[in-house]
């Protein structure tokens, strides 16, 4: 028996596991709607993989619930959960063809072999494959074998799809057109799609929610423009943006006792701002230019980054140049818990204020 | 001159040493005994003479050579199948992530370093009718007139001796294959519902399939090479029941023990039957093991 459900949503409530007294995941609450593409972002051993797997059902949460449709799944086997995996390796069987690794969920399931061969051939065909299905893994290239892990998860159109870094073994250029991919899939199925990354790009761009993890803990959940908006703490303000957030100690960009941070395309070049810094490095980007500056006589502050347009002027290594932060682009966040302070009547914006005495506080 | 020929001494000289060791071992040894093979003996072993290579022939049509022949098939038969299939079980009972699972390794493994000689003296004591345990166990043609002196049994109880005797060898072999196939091919299978044998005839056994060829072309090889066992628990008899070809050619009890030509004719015999099954078994299966990707 199948346990999908009409409504395939998943809940997480306060779901922890523990390896030999190492906490992976953390008391995490989270919800995932159904049709929902929730990406779990979060550096390497962050938790986001044995989240996913707890989904899945590879693993057994040591305290808390999975709900998958409403229905707790804690005790159910994976496969009858509804649930269909792609692993970062593709765990492709290598001995087996392309049609025989699309047909193996459904030849489990029983299902006679001509539908199986007929059901292969259309995920084959809606993933560009049918024309390599007797062809092994061993003769496909790395983007043909991730299309053929694609095609035996949707085979079985299963109510959630657990995806564990599946484009991170591709080159650049095909990432950047499997993502498109991945996206046209989500809106194609109607499925609600669990997505794990390290990728912050991937995130961005594919995500209709993302989940940002840290040590275990779930650190900010929001629309992917939200999370880089308004970024909850300072580990999601440098985690997320390429280049990251400068996060400047309290005292430095404003009066307030808040750690701040800009992204580096609010940070301005002004020649008569008070707080003065030295170019140490420009990198022309060719539609963007980057500014690396360190602060004059705050040795112990991480140079900071400032965008510019390309066609405009940039300064050279080695100038002198002064830091300006509007106030409507400033972040301001906790010295204590790194969390984001949101009071901003509280704080008197004053750009370019003098340097004070502050500790750096870093995620 | 070419770079190839400049580089010829060199190559030489890097291959000197194997070749010395192949050729004082293997190959003079293997000449040495084809050219034995066609020389005709007395009857008492003396008085030796090349006269032409008939003898290949004649000892092949001999029908000590076939029944030899054919006890050795038999034995092969026996052991080669039952002692995979044993390995495989006991090695996958073991693949588990479980406390105290080092110590039924060890144990498992143990007849690999057991020697041929104190395993076949191990089962005699076993089986012998008076004193042995099992014999008491299994009781009547057990125990009158014995496993091992009985036409119909002998052979069996021979082939339980050396399955028992190679399971170390095939564990560890299969132990190592198991433990180089991914685990996230079974987590899919498991994720896709396949249920443990799904996964260990999906998975386990394809995977496997270098390793069981290697193995299974070491065993085939072993059996028709075993001497100890025959040697030890029944000196080949009852009634030639258990003269496997390689005691044909050494044993105290064979018809041909004086005979030095008929000897070496019998082993460079045996010598061309593995060497033809060995390719056989690796040309045949080849074509369906995966060596990965």
């Amino acid at each position: 028996m199948s346990y999908c459900a009409a409504v395939a949503d998943v809940r997480l409530t306060s779901l922890t596991k523990v390896f030999d007294g190492v906490t992976a995941v953390d008391d995490v609450s989270l919800h995932i709607a159904d049709h929902d593409f929730m990406i779990l972002l979060g550096p390497s051993g962050c938790g986001k993989s044995t989240l996913l797997r707890m989904i899945a059902g590879l693993e057994d949460p040591t305290s808390g619930d999975v709900l998958i449709g409403g229905a707790r799944m804690n005790d159910i086997e994976p496969k009858q959960r509804d649930v269909a995996m792609v692993f970062q390796s593709y765990a492709l069987y290598p001995h087996k063809t392309v049609q025989a690794n699309i047909e193996f969920p459904l030849k489990v399931r029983g299902v006679s072999k001509p539908e199986r061969a007929e059901q292969a051939l259309h995920a084959a065909t809606t993933l560009g494959l049918s024309e390599y299905l007797d062809r092994k893994p061993g003769q496909l290239s790395g983007g043909q074998r991730q299309r053929v892990a694609l095609a035996r998860a949707i085979v079985r159109r299963p109510a959630v799809f657990c995806m564990d870094e599946p484009l991170s073994n591709l080159d650049a250029k095909l990432r950047g057109e499997t993502r498109a991919e991945l996206v046209a899939l989500h809106a194609r199925l109607a499925s609600t799609f669990v997505y794990v990354t390290h990728d912050q790009v991937e995130a961005m761009t594919m995500g209709t929610h993302v989940a940002v993890m840290s040590r275990g803990r779930l650190e900010q959940v929001g629309t992917p423009q939200e999370v880089y908006d308004r970024p909850a703490s300072v580990f999601v303000a440098q985690f997320i943006g390429t280049p990251p957030m400068n996060v400047l100690p309290p005292g430095l960009a404003d009066a307030s006792r808040y750690i701040v941070g800009i992204r580096p395309e609010h940070l301005m070049l002004e020649s008569t701002a008070a707080v003065r810094a030295t170019v140490s490095l420009v990198e022309h980007l060719g539609h963007e230019t980057l500014v690396h500056a360190r602060i004059t006589d705050r040795d112990e502050v991480p140079a900071v980054v400032a965008r510019l347009e390309a066609n405009g002027s940039a300064p050279g290594v080695g100038d002198e140049v002064g830091l300006a932060f509007p106030a409507t682009h400033l972040h301001r966040f906790d010295p204590e818990t790194s969390r984001r302070i949101d009071d901003r009547s509280a704080v008197s914006a004053a750009p370019g204020a003098p340097a004070g005495a502050g500790v750096e506080e870093r995620a | 001159m070419s770079r190839r020929w400049r580089d010829a001494p060199l190559a030489v000289a890097f291959l000197a040493p194997s070749l010395a060791v192949l050729g004082a071992f293997v190959l003079y040894p293997l000449g040495r005994a084809m050219w034995l093979g066609h020389q005709r003996c007395g009857a008492t072993g003396g008085n030796c003479q090349s006269n032409g290579w008939d003898q290949y022939i004649d000892v092949f049509r001999s029908d000590e050579f076939q029944q030899a022949f054919s006890v050795t098939v038999r034995f092969a038969l026996l052991t080669v199948p039952v002692g995979l299939a044993l390995g495989i079980g006991l090695a996958v009972l073991a693949d588990k992530h479980l406390r105290g699972m080092g110590f039924f390794r060890t144990v498992f493994s143990s007849t690999v370093a057991t020697s041929v000689a104190v395993a076949s003296l191990m089962w005699f004591f076993l089986l012998n009718p008076s004193v042995g345990v099992l014999a008491d166990w299994i009781g009547g043609v057990a125990k009158d007139p014995g496993l091992l002196r009985d036409e119909s049994t002998a052979l069996w109880a021979v082939a339980v001796s050396s399955i028992w005797a190679n399971l170390g060898f095939t564990f560890i072999v299969v132990t190592a294959g198991l433990q180089s196939i991914p685990a996230d091919l079974y987590e899919s299978a498991y994720v896709d519902g396949a249920g443990g044998w799904m996964r260990f005839s999906n998975v386990t056994i394809p995977m496997l399939g270098p390793t069981l060829l290697f193995a299974g072309v070491v065993l085939t090889s072993r059996a028709f090479q075993s001497y100890g066992e025959f040697d030890l628990l029944t000196g080949g008899g009852p009634n030639g029941s258990t003269t496997s070809l390689t005691y044909l050619v050494y044993g105290n009890n064979s018809i041909i023990k004086n005979n030095d030509g008929l000897q070496a004719a019998v082993a460079v015999l045996l010598f061309l039957v593995l060497l033809v099954l060995s390719v056989l078994q690796i040309r045949g299966l080849e074509r369906r093991v995966h060596y990965g990707n």
